[in-house]
């Protein structure tokens, strides 16, 4: 007799549990309104990343076309995997001195990984994290950057 | 042509007296029998397209996402894209297959599913065959398609696949007991066995109600039974991607793929069709007694609408089971087939014939 | 497939009814290129075999050529779903054998990320255990409660997975005006959600069917073949590095190491549970006393560590993560060691799994919570 009760117990306890289970996801099968999907192409407009969200490496420019660099290199040594390449110049200055330039900051975005250390070690502020985050291309040669723009030189007052 | 939306008797009499009167006898009957075989491989592609799309969206509302929404408005074109690709596939077979039987496979599948909706009423009039062993017949042919699943297993010559067979073919053959026994309770209700009869016996009050507990019972067992005998929800271990990948249908591509997705989605209606034409009533609307007007603004829905609407209700739970419940092990299947349904089916059976013989139903 | 002629050749056991079957390097449910050699008879598995190495991506000779903050944003990639456990492991190591005390508000800092992450990785886990035993519906509901703690993380560090924020000395960047705020709010909306998942899972007949008494490993065999975190804690194994060598702000919160005796995949299932509810409670005590100071100390431009051995472990969501440096002076440490959770857990599975059948072999590694880059690194 009490291994009936028992099975019986065990049918009710096993369907109750069962229902239960269906509870919860009844609860949200009823309320599709309350669904967490973003569209992602169509929302474009209303997608705002986060200040910090590291997108890729860039190079602000102010109106007038200068930049920040002084072309020191602690960015190339501070990256792990060599996705940085200073080429630097030597430029006169005013005084007829001879001093050092950023020729070309070459950032190769198919190798970055995103770490922080660049940003973190350069000394004058140059170089920043974006927030776009649409890389994709369809020829590999994109993914290596330039980030001075052309033209551009250094803006005045910047110590190295 | 007499087109009567409530009763199809009349349309259907018009249009077999009007071959009669231009064609012999053998060939109206051939024609007929085209128009008959051409309408169900319709219904069965339209209504199959519809479900596979269904599904996706239940899944998704259960999941709180949106399911397809990119290929035509809300993602309705999202299953003949789907179709469209599976039609381009290669169709590809392994070189040590034994060609004949798994060429076969998928054909036996779906010649049980057809078989088993002839006798299906889908509204008053549009039965095509009407045995007066209907429920008996639904049970023999349905277990046809056993034979499909393990023919598919063993011919593909692949291990994973005959797992998954062995597993399916070991699942189908126990519930089909369940389903039958829980079916049995309903013929010891109705007194009969003939699918016309049970609906019209259903005029007053559907069977789900008017057998109470025994046949409330008898609707859960058929439910788990019946999705048991699908491979659908908690049972799907013959097609268990997380552990053998594919099952029994691992090395079918292209169309005879097509065949084995299309068969299970349409065996789930037929399964929520018997469901509904013998528990909660077929093409009857709901009465309520007595409540005269509550009756008519029912009566006024067609009966095709009310059939369609309950077999989707009963679809939408038996989906509901499948995204709630992890998937059960096989021995715990059989487990749960010859230690619970079986002895509560044999136990239920005589409650509804104490029911029956006391009278006490409503 | 030479390695399978040895296995039937050396073992002159083998019966014909066994057979050799391979749950690939591509398989749904090994979460990761892991390759399994299971014998099986019928449905009943005799032996497993694991092979890894599919995913070796020679982290450790790589952090031979790299200094100290290069070496923290690699540790991010290899248990993936710890990262910042890793990453203060290595901080912590430096840290040490610099003789460098960091401030408070670093200490503070750091161990909410810990339980951050924590949280992150057992919410993973969760969804990823019922979508192996089927119920697929429990992967996404998971995954939508992560996304708040991936916000928390995109809003202070910048990435959501491989955070890269602690570096030795401190942090990366102070945490971000609305961290607390968001914390907060995390911790009230998912004290709400956490017994849903009771309610779907744990309580599912189907699942304790599918869990209790599978996979039993006793505790000598626990701490024979070195299995930590959840799942050593499972079979009563008590070796949370927390309480034993505890590390940043863990003497200053109240918080019980849960043990459980049963030992098999239901008590480790359940103890995850609950560590995930003692997270939010170690969070819940830190979150409001942030001290305030610095959020790093400064540190030479160059990290060189003495001549020596060094050693930190920490307490991974997956156990017990060990860091071991030698260094020889200069900038590049000279070897660096790795001790994976997750080698140690994988290879307790052939005792755990003898016996069962292959639905239950996919049930017990869900509960052992394997990430394979970790073993593999």
């Amino acid at each position: 007799m009490n291994a009936l009760f028992k099975y019986i117990s065990t049918v009710f306890k096993g369907v109750g549990t069962l229902l239960t289970g269906m509870k919860i996801t009844g609860k949200y099968v009823f309320t599709p309104w309350n669904n967490v999907t973003q569209q992602y192409p169509e929302n474009r407009d209303t997608l705002k990343m986060f200040d910090r969200f590291r997108g890729e490496v860039i190079m602000p420019h102010s109106e007038n076309n200068e930049h920040l660099c002084t072309g020191c290199g602690i960015c190339e040594l501070n990256c792990p995997n060599g996705s940085i390449e200073i080429i630097s110049k030597m430029e006169l200055t005013e005084e007829g001195k001879k001093k050092r330039a950023i020729d070309q900051h070459i950032y190769h975005l198919g190798m970055c990984t995103f770490c922080n250390l660049c940003i973190k070690a350069c000394p004058t502020g140059a170089i920043v994290m974006g927030q776009n985050f649409e890389h994709a291309v369809w020829d590999r040669s994109k993914l290596t950057k330039v980030l001075n723009q052309p033209g551009s030189k250094i803006a005045q007052g910047v110590k190295e | 042509m007499g087109f009567n939306i409530y009763d199809f008797s009349g349309m259907t009499h018009n249009m077999h007296l009007w071959f009669m009167e231009r064609m012999s006898p053998t060939a109206t009957t051939i024609v007929e029998w085209t128009v008959i075989g051409v309408s169900y491989m319709l219904f069965v592609a339209l209504f199959g397209l519809f479900l596979v799309y269904a599904e996706r969206k239940v899944c998704a509302a259960f999941q709180q996402r949106l399911g397809p929404m990119r290929v035509g408005f809300w993602g309705v074109l999202q299953t003949i894209a789907d179709f469209i690709k599976l039609l381009m596939k290669e169709l590809i077979m392994p070189k040590s297959a034994d060609k004949f039987l798994y060429n076969l496979a998928p054909f036996i599948v779906m010649i049980a599913t057809f078989l088993a909706m002839a006798v299906l009423p889908f509204a008053k009039g549009l039965q095509t065959l009407d045995f007066d062993i209907g429920i008996f017949y639904v049970t023999a042919v349905s277990s046809v398609g056993v034979i499909g699943i393990l023919l598919a297993g063993w011919s593909s010559n692949n291990k994973y696949s005959l797992i998954g067979a062995m597993r399916s073919g070991a699942q189908i053959l126990s519930y089909e007991l369940s389903v039958s026994l829980s079916l049995v309770t309903i013929i010891i209700l109705a007194g009969s066995m003939q699918l016309s009869v049970i609906v019209e016996s259903q005029r007053d009050s559907w069977f789900l109600f008017k057998g109470h507990i025994p046949s409330l019972i008898a609707f859960v067992i058929f439910l788990i039974a019946g999705t048991a005998e699908t491979n659908r929800g908690p049972f799907d271990l013959a097609e268990a991607e997380s552990e053998l990948t594919a099952g029994f249908h691992t090395e079918y591509s292209g169309i005879k793929f097509a065949f084995f997705f299309l068969a299970e989605y349409i065996n789930m209606f037929i399964v929520a069709a018997m469901a509904t034409t013998v528990f909660l009533g077929g093409w009857m609307p709901l009465h309520f007694g007595s409540i005269e007007s509550f009756n008519h603004v029912m009566d006024f829905i067609p009966p095709l609408v009310w059939f369609f609407m309950k077999v989707c209700g009963v679809i939408f739970l038996i989906m509901w089971f499948k995204w709630t419940f992890p998937r059960l092990r096989v021995d715990q299947i059989l487990t749960l087939e010859w230690k619970y349904l079986l002895p509560i089916n044999l136990v239920n059976i005589l409650l509804m014939c104490l029911v029956v013989l006391t009278k006490f139903h409503l | 497939m030479s390695e399978t002629k040895e296995i039937i050749i050396s073992s002159d056991k083998i019966h014909t009814d066994q057979y050799l079957v391979n749950m690939g390097p591509q398989h749904p449910s090994t979460h990761g290129v892991l390759r399994l050699l299971v014998r099986l008879e019928g449905e009943i598995v005799h032996h497993i075999q694991p092979h890894v190495g599919y995913i070796h991506s020679g982290i450790e000779k790589m952090c031979e050529s790299l200094s100290y903050p290069q070496v923290i944003h690699l540790t991010d990639r290899m248990d993936y779903l710890s990262a910042h456990m890793n990453n203060e492991a290595v901080c912590l190591c430096v840290e040490n054998a610099l003789q460098v005390e960091v401030p408070d508000r670093v200490k503070y800092i750091r161990t909410i990320m810990d339980e951050l992450t924590r949280l992150a990785s057992h919410q993973l886990w969760w969804c990823v255990m019922g979508m192996d035993l089927g119920a697929l519906t429990t992967f996404f509901y998971g995954l939508r409660d992560r996304e708040h703690i991936l916000d928390i993380f995109e809003e202070t560090c910048g990435a959501r997975m491989t955070l890269n924020y602690s570096v030795p000395g401190g942090v990366m960047f102070d945490i971000h005006a609305n961290f607390q705020k968001r914390v907060k709010a995390f911790i009230t909306e998912f004290r709400k959600k956490l017994p849903e998942y009771d309610q779907l899972l744990t309580g599912n007949v189907i699942f304790q069917e599918r869990t209790n008494d599978i996979g039993y490993l006793s505790l000598e065999d626990a701490i024979a073949w070195g299995v930590t975190g959840p799942s050593g804690r499972g079979s009563g194994f008590s070796c949370d590095v927390r309480k034993h060598n505890p590390y940043s702000a863990y003497p200053l919160v109240q918080f019980e190491e849960k043990l459980d005796t049963r030992g098999d995949s239901f008590a480790r299932y359940r103890l995850r549970i609950e560590e995930m509810y003692e997270s939010l409670h170690i969070i819940e005590q830190l979150i409001d006393n942030i001290p305030e100071g610095d959020y790093a100390v400064k540190m030479k431009g160059v990290v060189k560590l003495p001549e020596g051995e060094f050693y930190q472990r920490v307490e991974s969501a997956r156990g017990e993560f060990g860091v071991y440096i030698v260094s020889d002076g200069k900038k590049n440490p000279y070897r660096v060691k790795f001790r994976s959770p997750g080698f140690s857990n994988l290879f307790a599975l052939n005792k755990m799994a003898a016996g069962h059948k292959i639905a239950d072999l996919v049930a017990i590694m869900s509960t052992l919570d394997l990430v394979i880059p970790d073993i593999d690194r």
